[in-house]
């Protein structure tokens, strides 16, 4: 199972890269296993303030809708547009391509709170 | 069902062994899915998959005049059953709405086998019980039975590849027979579109079965698949498309029933189509990219005026766009007919159009 080592994590099976104060965020190869094949990507609205877990998106599979959080407060900067085209890169690349929104984090310190590689690794019984 | 312990099929440690991921559904626990909803549902529309129906009910009908007596209890013709065959009828209520749909089989005189849906073993069989007439005996074996259902263009070389000996009965027909201590029944029948068969067999026999299907090409479908192959060709799921609420002719499914018989709920159907009716299931497809559409979103005129809700949805594997069903007043269940669907506050354009959504080419 790839868990990068550079990324941050959420319980909600998202993962974070950060650089500076921008994150960008989608949902974790575990997490696109367990959907499988997503035909929709609901994303968030740009400009939009978001509290900590606060549902601001939703990814689709045949089968399901499934919540997507914000992992941290802040401003929603950009969504990835190209899964509007192609939902399925949420499958095939969840921690590149399949990307799902990028956001301004309000308070850096926030970021403390999240898990890394080894803790989100035991956290999917890995 | 909250208060009931959920139940397992003979199957059930197999689906386990083959990935299969497990979920509630009708009081059972069943595989939704194994690997990939899409790929299970493309795999019957261009190979072969298997599917356990051991949740379905099975009863035995036994006695002289069976065919007469349930002939008016349920509302297609029974006469027009040849031994040998297997009908698709419904059980209405007396108002006419549907308490199940579901599949008889004439094995002989006098002996009829009766398929009914998970989730109304129980109500059926107290229903039937409720009008059954002396000298004949209803009996349920559901727990006795596993069902299999073999579906694809190569479900019949699955078959003969498997019973080497023995010829898949034509559509609609069926075969019984004895074999390593169990009894076999096989219908040329199913749930998909496509051809195949459904195979009931023993329970202690059902997963031996199932997964020699496997071994001879069939991929392992959840309910997922199931249910995206069903309404790709506007087959009815009970529960959702009908209830007791509806009558069959209001589904757009009166050619199942013979209204020039007596059965329970027949006055109702018959002045509906007479006098016509105020609502009706209609199937419609989405015009656009859009989010998925699922059960119980709301259907809206252009205008943004509630017209209905979707009783089934799902984005279409082999369409690649959202479908579903739904009942609309009349007026709206013309074919063209634009509304929009209500996607968490989002609309998504569609259209009322033609049922089936998919037909095999």
């Amino acid at each position: 199972m790839s868990v990068p080592a550079n990324l941050k994590y959420t319980a909600d099976h998202e993962w974070i890269a950060l650089e500076g104060d921008v994150a960008t965020v989608g949902i974790t190869q575990h997490a696109q296993e367990e959907l499988t094949d997503i035909v929709f990507v609901e994303l968030p609205e740009v400009g939009r303030e978001c509290e900590e877990e606060e549902a601001i998106a939703v990814v689709e599979s045949v089968k399901a809708a499934s919540d997507i959080y914000a992992p941290l407060a802040g401003e929603i900067l950009e969504g990835n547009a190209d899964l509007e085209a192609d939902p399925a890169l949420v499958n095939t690349d969840p921690h590149g391509k399949g990307w799902i929104f990028k956001m301004k984090v309000k308070d850096l310190a926030d970021v403390e709170a999240l898990m890394d590689a080894d803790a989100y690794t035991s956290h999917i019984g890995g | 069902m909250s208060d009931q312990e959920i139940k397992s099929t003979p199957l059930e440690s197999l689906h386990i062994e083959l990935g299969g991921k497990m979920v509630p559904f009708a009081g059972w626990n069943m595989p939704v899915q194994y690997t990939s909803n899409m790929d299970e549902h493309t795999a019957v529309r261009d190979a072969v998959g298997i599917f356990d129906i051991s949740h379905m009910g099975q009863f035995f009908l036994r006695g002289a005049g069976a065919e007469e007596w349930l002939n008016g209890i349920l509302a297609n013709d029974v006469n027009k059953l040849a031994i040998g065959e297997a009908q698709y009828t419904f059980m209405l209520n007396e108002q006419g709405g549907v308490i199940d749909d579901l599949i008889i089989y004439r094995f002989g005189d006098d002996k009829i086998f009766l398929v009914v849906n998970a989730s109304m073993i129980d109500e059926d069989f107290a229903w039937l019980n409720k009008h059954l007439t002396d000298g004949l005996t209803l009996t349920n074996e559901s727990d006795a039975w596993a069902g299999m259902a073999v579906q694809g263009p190569d479900a019949v070389a699955a078959y003969a590849k498997l019973f080497p000996t023995r010829e898949l009965p034509k559509r609609n027909g069926i075969d019984k027979w004895d074999q390593d201590g169990s009894t076999f029944i096989v219908c040329r029948t199913g749930y998909t579109g496509e051809d195949g068969f459904e195979l009931f067999t023993s329970a202690e026999q059902g997963a031996t079965w199932f997964k020699n299907f496997v071994d001879a090409g069939a991929k392992p479908c959840g309910l997922g698949a199931r249910d995206s192959l069903r309404l790709e060709v506007c087959y009815p799921l009970n529960g959702s498309d009908l209830s007791p609420e509806r009558t069959p002719v209001q589904a757009g499914l009166g050619f199942f029933c013979a209204l020039d018989k007596e059965f329970i709920g027949r006055d109702v159907l018959k002045k509906q189509k007479e006098e016509g009716m105020k609502e009706r299931l209609v199937a419609i497809k989405y015009t656009g990219k859009g989010a998925p559409p699922r059960p119980h979103y709301g259907v809206f005129t252009k205008d943004g005026e509630q017209i209905g809700e979707l009783s089934s949805g799902v984005f279409s594997p082999s369409l690649k766009e959202g479908i579903g069903m739904g009942y609309l007043p009349v007026k709206f269940a013309k074919i063209g007919t634009e509304v929009d669907i209500d996607v968490r506050g989002r609309k998504f354009p569609g259209k009322v159009v033609k049922k089936p959504f998919y037909k095999k080419d």
